[in-house]
């Protein structure tokens, strides 16, 4: 099992710890990650919100590269990269007008031949719960957590299609085969302010301080993601105390599996993880 | 003044039929940012129907537009709005019409500069030269600690990655600007 690797812009930074945590977790499960040579950013946000052409041309490079590099389906970790780039795989695959245009600008032909994947997907249904099930060396028991999806994982549907826009399974079902008390809530998909978070703190600040505490009303510690912009939002625009520590679901994956790794990924939250972990048995 | 090519622009931009809603309202009710907003999306919607242009276009609510997706997931016509706020966004902005909040503007124009110049979105620039043009930096100076606190875990990144690709996406900006014309 093979995939061109997208880690994007913010797994290279502000969202290191998912790319750490992804790349120890598939290599423990024998999936070999190859990384795009020189990918470019997929314009996030900002492309779409203020040219249509960059919109879908922007990502389109990346479904480009991964097709010129011939290394297996393109796995985006990132929400906001594997909307975008699906988004432009979209146009590319049903809108000839489009197809034509995209190609034109990025200067490739399309082939349609490498899809677009995030890694909640590649686990569930590429790798099996069964196998994740099997890896787990140390069950996660004690540590009781909410799944939090935010927005472009799921929406909009028909070009996601990816598990129930309004009540999304996916990361519950494999948090659980890591032995963590997922408790259920009504926000998994309430949006976090994406972008806003640096133009309107106040915005920000106040989506996320409804998640926190609808978190911690529903009983969670913690609030277990996979998207890099969700988690720093979370972590840094997190006013009231006590403050939820923001896992990524591959971080749970890593302990669980007992990865050696996993120590050095608590220490670059902004909201430091251990005191949860210990209370739960787990340091 | 009314523009009754308004709809049809904003339809062929955003792949929508804006004339499909019939304003149950379903959208605004999901919309996470509708209290921060001037109109509402459905109201936008319905100003788009109407032509109202110059409303729309200098309106807070497509700046505030978070694309959250959760209007065009439940709107029972299938219409997505926010991509409609986005066109009326790209039209504000091939029009040059002053945005009613310039600070996403400015984010967004940031975000796309830095990406021009390495062909990565790369963090660090992105926060220090939003921080600074914005002024934000100097009416919240807590921005420094939390800024120091993400260098010091090594997750903002001093130096670009410099893409090879950048040329491709230089190439791509440009030609968007071309046609956003």
């Amino acid at each position: 099992m093979q995939y061109s690797y997208y880690p994007g812009c913010s797994l290279h930074a502000t969202g290191k710890e998912y790319d750490e945590s992804t790349r120890a977790v598939f290599e423990s499960l024998g999936v070999r990650l190859v990384e795009i040579q020189d990918w470019v950013c997929c314009g996030a946000s900002s492309a779409h919100s203020v040219s249509a052409d960059l919109a879908v041309n922007l990502p389109a490079i990346n479904v480009a590269l991964a097709q010129e590099a011939g290394q297996g389906d393109l796995l985006a970790p990132c929400a906001a990269c594997f909307n975008r780039t699906k988004a432009a795989d979209y146009a590319l695959r049903h809108d000839p007008a489009r197809r034509k245009s995209i190609e034109e600008a990025v200067n490739f032909v399309y082939t349609g031949v490498v899809h677009v994947r995030n890694p909640l997907d590649v686990v569930i249904n590429d790798i099996g719960l069964d196998t994740v099930a099997s890896k787990v060396t140390r069950p996660l028991t004690g540590l009781k957590v909410v799944s939090y999806y935010g927005c472009l994982l799921v929406r909009p549907p028909h070009l996601m299609e990816f598990d129930n826009p309004e009540n999304p399974t996916v990361m519950n079902r494999i948090v659980r085969a890591l032995g963590v008390d997922v408790k259920d809530w009504s926000y998994a998909t309430d949006c976090c302010g994406g972008s806003a978070s640096l133009p309107r703190v106040d915005i920000a600040t106040r989506l996320v301080g409804s998640l926190a505490q609808h978190a911690r009303e529903a009983g969670a510690e913690a609030i277990v993601t996979a998207c890099p912009l969700c988690q720093m939002n979370l972590e840094m625009r997190q006013a009231e105390k006590p403050h939820v520590p923001i896992f990524y679901f591959t971080e749970l994956m890593g302990l669980a599996f007992g990865l050696p790794d996993a120590r050095s990924w608590w220490g670059k939250h902004l909201i430091g993880p251990i005191p949860v972990l210990k209370a739960a048995g787990l340091m | 003044m009314l523009d009754a090519t308004l709809q049809q622009r904003v339809n062929e931009l955003a792949h929508e039929t804006v004339q499909l809603c019939y304003h149950c309202h379903k959208c605004t009710a999901g919309c996470p940012v509708e209290q921060d907003m001037q109109y509402g999306p459905d109201v936008i919607l319905r100003m788009v129907q109407l032509g109202q242009k110059q409303a729309t276009l200098s309106s807070p609510d497509i700046w505030l537009c978070a694309g959250c997706e959760t209007c065009g997931t439940r709107c029972p016509n299938d219409i997505d709005i926010a991509h409609v706020m986005d066109a009326l966004r790209q039209i504000a902005v091939a029009e040059g019409v002053r945005p009613a909040v310039p600070n996403v503007k400015r984010f967004h124009d940031i975000f796309l500069t830095v990406v021009g110049l390495t062909g990565e979105m790369h963090e660090a620039g992105l926060m220090g030269a939003y921080e600074l043009l914005s002024g934000d930096l100097f009416k919240d100076p807590s921005i420094m600690a939390l800024a120091a606190n993400l260098f010091a875990k090594g997750k903002i990144p001093v130096l670009p990655r410099l893409s090879k690709n950048r040329s491709r996406v230089q190439r791509v900006i440009e030609q968007s600007r071309q046609a956003d014309k």
